[in-house]
């Protein structure tokens, strides 16, 4: 099997995975729409008294806030995806199988988080977006290129989310115990993000340091390219960049644990 | 148990509790960028918000920490450790309460108290004895109604065995919805929450008695001293949503 072929297979793996809890994903899908209601309210009445706040106007806030929900998930802001499952294996010492396996590591792991993301954006992103459309002005483009744009940002998102999110999970090795981890992950990805207020309406030096890391690729730059607030060849270029940083990152610290790996549980 | 098995680690435990404190107070962070750019939200100022905020939190904290084990009832309703509960001689709620005692939830009514705190002093306020009291039967009543809301949840997981999300839209989408002012929501919702999910009892009718706002949907002054009556509401309900769940479980068997 050549291995472009079993990497896909292990992707679709991972998108039948997620697939498999559909009452979890209806209910993800809730919570997303919920959560998107309130912060639309919130924003409205930020940029009643702040009109263009960070160059966005109001339906373009609108537009950001249910492209957040809509992305949260596949983009695992929060942490919680194939990475945890990444952390129980070092934690139990099944990664020991994993390391004997005649593939890579790092691109197995990407793969399957690709076909989780893959899911998570149909399966729980549609409905949450459907509905801000639906019952928000938004600013969506009409054009298909810009729309095709988008999707070539997003994909991009996806590999630095997971990017970030392996450099994390590999720091198990030495810590033993994933919780801090996860914390540290769910703090940073949530706040450097732009979850909870676009990048470009944070202030000062505090808002250009945090557009220029990792976590402004995930959900800052495919929104500033699907509303056309972005030159999307330079958002490209961004991403790229701290995707092939990460993931060499990544590598490093990987041959650097299983060098010392010292598998827990017998 | 779980407190002991939590100390185990304790580097760990000590990174988890200052995570949680800054994942909490992520929400206030927020509050604060946003008024890093204008001066009121929805015609509050941020002293008037910070109080919104504290009471929430920390009303939701203090049923977080009792009651926030309530979501991974679903998990243990599916591979049948439940059984396990029922057959001990402790009531199973108090049992699913003491599952997975997170003691890191200490960090949310931490950050959410010194919130309250600073509230307390900065905002401009003619402090009466009933405004005074006030305040700490809000805490009071808001963390039974948060309470309820985990219980309601917790009995709706018998139903639903993997929809623990759906219960965070309403325990964590109600905190944070409490967290700003009413006058930012639209008028349906604000109903929603008043008169359908009681949650505007927490914080939103009485602090607005204590600061002085017209009420929400212009309810009756007395509304504010109304809090404790709906906890007890919101408690008997969820007590008999519970035994319901519980006497629809059926085990999986396995």
């Amino acid at each position: 099997m050549g291995s472009g072929r079993l990497y896909l297979a292990v992707a679709v793996g991972g998108f039948r995975r997620y697939a498999t809890y559909r009452v979890a994903t209806a209910a993800g899908v809730f919570t997303n729409t919920v959560f998107g209601l309130i912060l639309v309210h919130t924003y409205l009445a930020l940029w009643e008294e702040r009109p263009r706040l960070g160059g966005y106007d109001q339906a373009q806030a609108v537009t950001y806030v249910w492209l957040g929900q809509a992305l949260y998930s596949a983009l695992a802001v929060q942490g919680g995806g194939t990475e945890k499952d990444l952390m129980g294996r070092i934690r139990t010492g099944e990664i020991a199988i994993d390391l004997y396996r005649p593939a890579d590591l790092q691109t197995w792991w990407l793969a399957s988080d690709v076909g989780r993301a893959l899911f998570q954006v149909l399966g729980r992103g549609v409905i949450p977006f459907a509905v801000g459309a639906l019952f928000f002005p938004t600013a969506l483009p009409g054009d298909v290129t810009t729309w095709a744009a988008f999707l070539v940002a997003l994909l991009l998102a996806v590999v630095v989310s997971f990017a970030i999110r392996y450099l994390f999970a590999l720091s198990v090795f030495w810590l033993l115990d994933g919780h801090g981890v996860a914390q540290a992950l769910m703090v940073t990805g949530v706040f450097c993000s732009g979850m909870v207020l676009p990048l470009n309406a944070f202030p000062g030096a505090l808002g250009d340091v945090l557009r220029a890391l990792p976590w402004a690729a995930q959900l800052q730059m495919p929104a500033d390219v699907l509303m056309g607030e972005a030159d999307p060849l330079g958002a490209y270029a961004f991403q790229a960049a701290w995707a092939v940083a990460l993931l060499a990152a990544g590598r490093l610290v990987q041959s650097a644990a299983t060098r010392r790996v010292v598998v827990q549980g017998g | 148990m779980w407190i002991r098995s939590t100390m185990t680690y304790r580097a760990s435990f000590a990174v988890t509790v200052l995570g949680n404190l800054l994942l909490t107070g992520l929400d206030f962070v927020t509050i604060l960028l946003m008024f890093s750019q204008v001066d009121s939200l929805g015609g509050w100022t941020l002293p008037e918000i910070a109080f919104l905020y504290g009471l929430s939190v920390t009303a939701f904290g203090t049923a977080d920490l009792l009651l926030g084990s309530m979501d991974v009832l679903g998990a243990r309703i599916r591979d049948g450790s439940f059984d396990i509960l029922l057959v001990r001689p402790a009531p199973v709620l108090a049992q699913v309460g003491a599952d997975r005692f997170a003691l890191r939830r200490l960090g949310r009514i931490t950050q959410g108290a010194v919130v309250l705190g600073w509230a307390l002093t900065a905002v401009d306020v003619d402090w009466t004895a009933p405004k005074a009291l006030l305040v700490p039967v809000m805490l009071v009543s808001g963390a039974v109604i948060f309470g309820a809301l985990f219980v309601g949840g917790a009995a709706f997981q018998f139903l639903a065995q993997d929809a623990a999300e759906v219960q965070n839209a309403f325990t964590y989408g109600g905190t944070t919805l409490l967290q700003y002012p009413p006058t930012v929501f639209g008028r349906d919702l604000v109903r929603g929450v008043t008169f359908v999910l009681p949650l505007a009892f927490v914080n939103w009718v009485p602090a607005s008695y204590v600061l002085g706002r017209p009420y929400p949907l212009d309810l009756p002054p007395w509304a504010a001293f109304a809090p404790p009556l709906v906890a007890a509401g919101c408690a008997a309900l969820a007590g008999v949503a519970w035994r319901a769940g519980l006497r629809s479980y059926r085990s999986t068997g396995s």
